[in-house]
């Protein structure tokens, strides 16, 4: 894993096959995890909901399935962190560039940001992975979170019976 | 020789997406000759920090009278389109 997410990434706040409703329903079910381990005030859903609903934070990659990455002003959050979360089925979010059109979204990294100068290399690390289709399709096609820790450190997926020393 | 401009980037928060952003194209310029001194803000603020801004790169629709060249996109992010993004900026920053 490139190191600048691998310094803000918490296993605790990774979801995956998470079957949501909306955009809304994946912020707010995210931020709660974020929460529950202390990075963020309980202000910080409501600010992300209200940030996408005003700046959203779809990415359209031309692929069936996008990213999106919501996050908030500094002020809600206490520890930087990255949380994640792939659907179980895509959920539309608008378009970052024109919000009157919306992205099927399948991958979604809340980012928790509270000083851009610290955490750049971490904001560069994400959107690098976003620009790898392959990492993406393997992000979506993980069944468990060690597959997609797996897909993030860079291994190959885990056989039965062997071993890893990461 | 190197040409020093101004740029303002911009994104819905001011903190994360922007921040990409400015650092890919200050890098990219650098390279290109062009010393950018880069600024950052939020959406709502842009039409407050215009003040000796040669150009506005933005992530998020900004209003379209600023009177300053604005380029909005996603590709930094989406790494979509990147080098002609690139041209763009650079045209604009030497036009």
């Amino acid at each position: 894993m490139a190191n600048g997410l691998a310094a803000l990434l918490d296993r605790d706040c990774v979801a995956v096959k998470l079957t949501a409703d909306s955009a809304e329903d994946v912020i707010r079910r995210l931020a709660s995890k974020l929460e529950a381990k202390g990075h963020v005030r309980s202000t910080y859903a409501q600010a992300a909901v209200d940030r996408e609903a005003k700046y959203p934070t779809g990415l359209p990659l031309g692929l069936p399935e996008n990213v999106a990455v919501p996050h908030t002003d500094p002020v809600h959050v206490l520890s930087p962190v990255i949380a994640i979360a792939t659907l179980g089925r895509p959920v539309d979010f608008a378009n970052m560039e024109d919000p009157d059109e919306t992205v099927p979204v399948g991958l979604v990294f809340m980012l928790a940001i509270n000083d851009k100068d610290r955490q750049i290399e971490t904001l560069q690390d994400v959107m690098g992975l976003i620009q790898d289709p392959e990492m993406i399709n393997r992000l979506l096609a993980a069944d468990n979170l060690e597959d997609v820790m797996a897909a993030l450190e860079g291994r190959e997926p885990v056989e039965e019976d062997d071993e890893d020393d990461d | 020789m190197t040409i020093r401009k101004s740029v303002l980037f911009a994104c819905g928060t001011g903190v994360a997406t922007s921040t990409v952003v400015s650092n890919a194209v200050v890098e990219a310029m650098k390279e290109r000759g062009i010393q950018i001194n880069a600024s950052q803000c939020n959406a709502a603020e842009v039409r407050s920090k215009l003040h000796g801004v040669d150009l506005v790169v933005s992530t998020t629709p900004v209003p379209k009278d600023l009177g300053v060249p604005t380029i909005t996109t996603l590709a930094f992010l989406t790494g979509i389109g990147k080098a002609d993004v690139f041209d763009k900026i650079e045209a604009s920053l030497r036009g």
